[in-house]
């Protein structure tokens, strides 16, 4: 068994076919990490003990029963998990140093799901604290390296996942999705990531960064193993009211219907293909959607007039949940005291604090309301003329590490072809489409809401015939 | 008090007794449980948990709207009031401010010169109670160590999330018999609903008063000065009805001392201090909270149908003021008799039970609330039929002729000595006998008991 080409596909079919067992390839995992950790910083929490033990429970459900793998989808997979999602009894830091000892008496939704489709937790990843950034360096804990340059950021805030997933230290990992977070770390490393419509996946359990925008996504190699995920953590959760009840599709069936791209249309918003865009990046993007055109898709020209807005809008709105979330981070029945917020918290928290004062209330929140209204609008509006919409995921290739911590404006702006997609609430897919020499690009597919299965079929196509996945880190 | 008009406001907590917490499954009853023995991460505000609606609890939140002349509204929303306090898990109470479940109501209150007066209910919302601060001396068994002399604040998470409706009144109180008058009345429609015991000893209610005083301009002029006052002074964390009658009593004397020396008063918070009978500082307007209010973005709007409102307003009983003005008329009784009559809704349905049942053995409506009042009757005890039964029985007694009974008693005391001998010397058997030649003898229907004591106090 070789961890550096295996994915969820394969090692579930290796382990149904015996070639190897849930213990052996959960301790490959565990050395990788072990010998690479110290270098990429990609868990905060490595759960060996536990690990272990579950994938000798998995052993024995295999060796006892062989419909195991119908019932448990994901029996025996190594996954990161994010540290913003509860898991009873392992701790779980959001990356800061104000919970850094917090052990949850309860699992997340999200969480329980996975558990029950067997996964093995390897440990929990790293992350911008609370979610907060675009690079992984606001993690109170330390910053993640990105495996391809270890001089550059893996994309935040799941900076941590990503990383992890590219080095080989586990085959999937858990992310949320705010305003960039699965998918710039995932563009960042080669990686496929989901941020599902709002609303999907349920958000019980995972510490909240902005409860409107705030998406339950996860990070894989391929556009499959993806899918496969998504089919187990989907659906109506009654702990969580804004989880509607819209019936979860078999995603990876429907990966191998024969229908094409053929007639497929695309939209090209001319609001991301601006001044300032990294050039290679443009034309990586533009070149796979190229690729499209000759597979039988029909591009065309589309405008989404209110994106100018959506940084500020975005800047109001996600602040003001951030400052009332946090609140409840007191010191008084866990944790430490405020002052122990990292620079990134304190200035969102002001900042949020700031737009729903009394007096500034109408000017900002609720004016900001108001323009997430006209950019959701703008969506709705194109997906009557286009099925996706693909555009750059970032305008950067992988940055250095350092290169704009002093600057917190050009960190908000690693995300602006991201955030407007959360204000919408639509779905997008983080897609790799490339190399600028040694550092991945990656692409975005947009669908409207409830649109995962055309992204997936859509994006996998694309993958059979690029597989850019199997370009790996030299780590 | 003369050249000053007394306004109040009102705020009034109500804790509503559903089986479960507001946004979550723990059980909403904490009186008296272990601390902390009913809590999840809902209502313990642990990282990642959400919280949902309890639907019976809106019901009731807009059973009481209803019952208070409301209007309901069709698009409501839960927004979130953030302020920082201990008992406070989340850092905001989720509450309702820009979206009320209920608006626009009325209710009518009799003042201290008996006159009825409107007093119009702003808003009615739905919101969760927080949890509980015990202060204490340290103690032994505390895993910190903590002296038996220090101070301490423990929380018990027990009444956290505990579903809480306010009423807001718009300042149209003139005097405190109103206030009383309020209070009582709109606990009695809180017991008639079911919604809530509305014990304010136990804290299931809880008043909060804004006092101001007014200036009489010309006492003559038919034009009223209908502005309001530019300061008013909050009664707030005062556990007691009699307290706060007390305390609002006290700020009208303070405030027209302030007024009439010519010092201008300000916007300030005041609580009531037991031992010294005053109100004292809390909080001045300098100082006071800005909650930031915004709609909960973890909770969907809460969107009603006509069809559901009116559904939920044919599940209203019948309330106080109806069944009062009906018991009136259908049973001919007096004002004190209905107001003691209808109280409290087992009760009133305690006596239309009794009254169905005595219109079969022709005992009147009016015979039935004397008999009531009179014998303070026990309703958990006595069932309506026992006590139509009684009525009748002691009717009977009334009506029968006295004379003629004692009459008879003599007679057969005379003509049955051996009898008489007999029970004297302890054969309580033998009274029965007289008891049966009495009856027989005596044309009325009577009580066998009655004419038993008759007879003994005869022979004795």
């Amino acid at each position: 068994m070789d961890i550096n080409n295996i994915t969820i596909k394969n090692a579930l079919e290796g382990l149904k076919n015996k070639d190897f067992s849930s213990e052996e390839l959960t301790s490959k995992y565990l050395e990788r990490i072990k010998k690479i950790d110290k270098e990429l910083n990609a868990f905060i929490t490595v759960d060996e003990e536990g690990a272990l033990n579950q994938a000798k429970k998995v052993d024995e459900l295999i060796q006892s029963d062989e419909d195991i793998f119908e019932e448990k989808k994901l029996i025996g997979i190594p996954f990161g998990f994010k540290d913003l999602y509860s898991t009873k009894d392992l701790k779980t830091t959001a990356g800061s140093k104000i919970i850094d000892n917090y052990i949850p008496p309860y699992d997340a939704t999200a969480t329980k799901k996975l558990k029950d489709a067997g996964v093995v937790i390897i440990g929990k990843t790293n992350e911008d604290a609370w979610g907060h950034g675009s690079s992984g360096e606001n993690s109170d804990l330390g910053p993640t390296r990105n495996p391809y340059d270890l001089t550059r950021v893996p994309g935040g805030s799941s900076s941590g996942s990503a990383a992890a997933v590219a080095a080989n230290e586990c085959l999937a990992a858990t992310g949320t999705d705010t305003g960039s977070s699965v998918r710039l770390p995932a563009a960042f490393c080669n990686l496929v990531g989901l941020k599902p419509t709002y609303g999907r996946v349920s958000r019980y359990g995972i510490i909240s960064m902005a409860s409107s925008f705030d998406t339950i996504g996860h990070i894989t190699k391929t556009v499959y193993d993806n899918a496969k995920i998504l089919e187990v953590t989907a659906g109506r959760d009654e702990f969580d009211s804004t989880t509607p009840d819209i019936p979860v599709p078999c995603y990876t069936t429907a990966l191998n219907e024969n229908q094409g791209i053929k007639g497929l249309r695309i939209g090209i918003s001319k609001e991301y293909y601006i001044e300032g865009v990294d050039k290679d990046v443009e034309s990586l993007t533009l070149k796979a959607v190229k690729h499209f055109e000759s597979m039988g898709a029909v591009v065309k020209n589309v405008s989404l007039p209110h994106t100018g807005y959506a940084m500020s809008c975005y800047y109001i709105l996600v602040p003001a949940e951030i400052s009332s979330n946090l609140a409840r981070f007191d010191g008084i029945r866990f944790g430490k005291t405020r002052d122990q917020f990292g620079n990134e918290a304190k200035r969102r928290i002001m900042l949020g604090t700031y737009v729903l004062s009394s007096g500034y209330y109408d000017a900002y929140y609720e004016k900001a309301a108001k323009v997430r209204t006209l950019i959701k609008q703008d969506f709705e509006n194109v997906f009557k003329e286009v099925d996706v919409l693909i555009v750059p995921s970032s305008p950067t290739l992988p940055f250095k590490i350092g290169e704009k911590t002093d600057d917190p404006l050009q960190m908000y702006l690693s995300d602006i072809f991201m955030c407007p997609i959360n204000i919408a609430g639509i779905p997008s897919l983080n897609v790799p489409c490339g190399f600028v020499e040694s550092l991945p690009v990656g692409m975005q597919i947009i669908g409207p809401q409830f649109s995962e299965e055309l992204l997936y079929k859509v994006a996998y196509k694309y993958e059979q015939e690029t597989e850019y996945y199997k370009i790996q880190p030299k780590i | 008090m003369s050249n000053y008009e007394l306004i109040i406001g009102l705020e009034v907590h109500v804790e509503l007794s559903t089986k479960s917490k507001m946004f979550c499954r723990c059980d909403a009853d904490y009186f008296g449980k272990k601390p902390n023995t009913q809590t999840c991460p809902v209502c313990l505000g642990l990282p990642g948990a959400l919280p949902y609606i309890n639907e019976q609890a809106i019901k009731d939140c807009i059973k009481i709207g209803l019952a208070l002349n409301c209007e309901i509204s069709k698009d409501s929303r839960f927004e979130r009031k953030n302020y920082f306090y201990p008992d406070l898990p989340k850092g905001y109470q989720i509450s309702q401010y820009r979206w009320p479940l209920c608006i626009k109501g009325w209710i009518e209150v009799v003042g201290k010169n008996g006159a009825t007066s409107k007093i119009r209910i702003n808003r009615v919302h739905q919101e969760e109670d927080t949890a509980k601060l015990v202060h204490q001396l340290g103690i032994s068994n505390f895993k910190f160590p903590i002296s038996n002399e220090q101070k301490l604040t423990l929380i018990d998470f027990n009444r956290s999330g505990v579903p809480l409706v306010e009423i807001v009144s718009e300042p149209d109180f003139r005097d405190v018999e109103e206030v009383r008058d309020y209070a009582k009345k709109l606990q009695q429609i809180f017991r008639y609903l079911g919604v809530s015991n509305a014990d304010m000893e136990r804290g299931d209610m809880r008043l909060e008063a804004n006092i101001s005083l007014r200036e009489i301009q010309n006492s003559k002029s038919e034009i009223r000065n209908d502005e309001l006052p530019n300061y008013r002074v909050e009664l707030k964390n005062i556990n007691s009805f009699r307290f706060m009658i007390a305390a609002i009593e006290f700020e009208i004397k303070r405030q027209t001392e302030e007024l009439e020396s010519g010092r201008i008063l300000k916007q300030e918070t005041r609580g009531w201090d037991e031992n010294s009978k005053k109100t004292y500082l809390q909080r001045s307007k300098e100082e006071a909270h800005d909650y930031r209010y915004f709609p909960d973005p973890d909770l969907p709007p809460i969107l009603l149908e006509e069809f559901q409102i009116s559904n939920i307003k044919s599940q209203i009983p019948e309330l106080p003021e109806k069944k009062l003005e009906r018991f009136k008329s259908e049973y001919k009784l007096s004002s004190y008799d209905v107001e003691i009559i209808t109280r409290e809704r087992e009760m009133a349905d305690y006596y239309e039970e009794g009254v169905k049942i005595g219109k079969e053995f022709e005992v009147t409506p009016k015979q039935i609330v004397d008999y009531i009042i009179n014998k303070k009757v026990n309703i958990d005890e006595v069932l309506p039929a026992k006590l139509v039964q009684a009525i009748k029985s002691a009717l009977q007694v009334v009506a029968i002729d006295m004379g003629e009974l004692e009459r008879i008693i003599n007679q057969v005391i005379e003509e049955n000595q051996k009898a008489v001998g007999d029970y004297k010397a302890g054969k309580e058997a033998a009274i029965m006998f007289l008891v049966g030649q009495v009856m027989r003898r005596f044309k009325e229907k009577t009580d066998a008991k009655i004419v038993k004591e008759k007879i003994e106090e005869q022979i004795r």
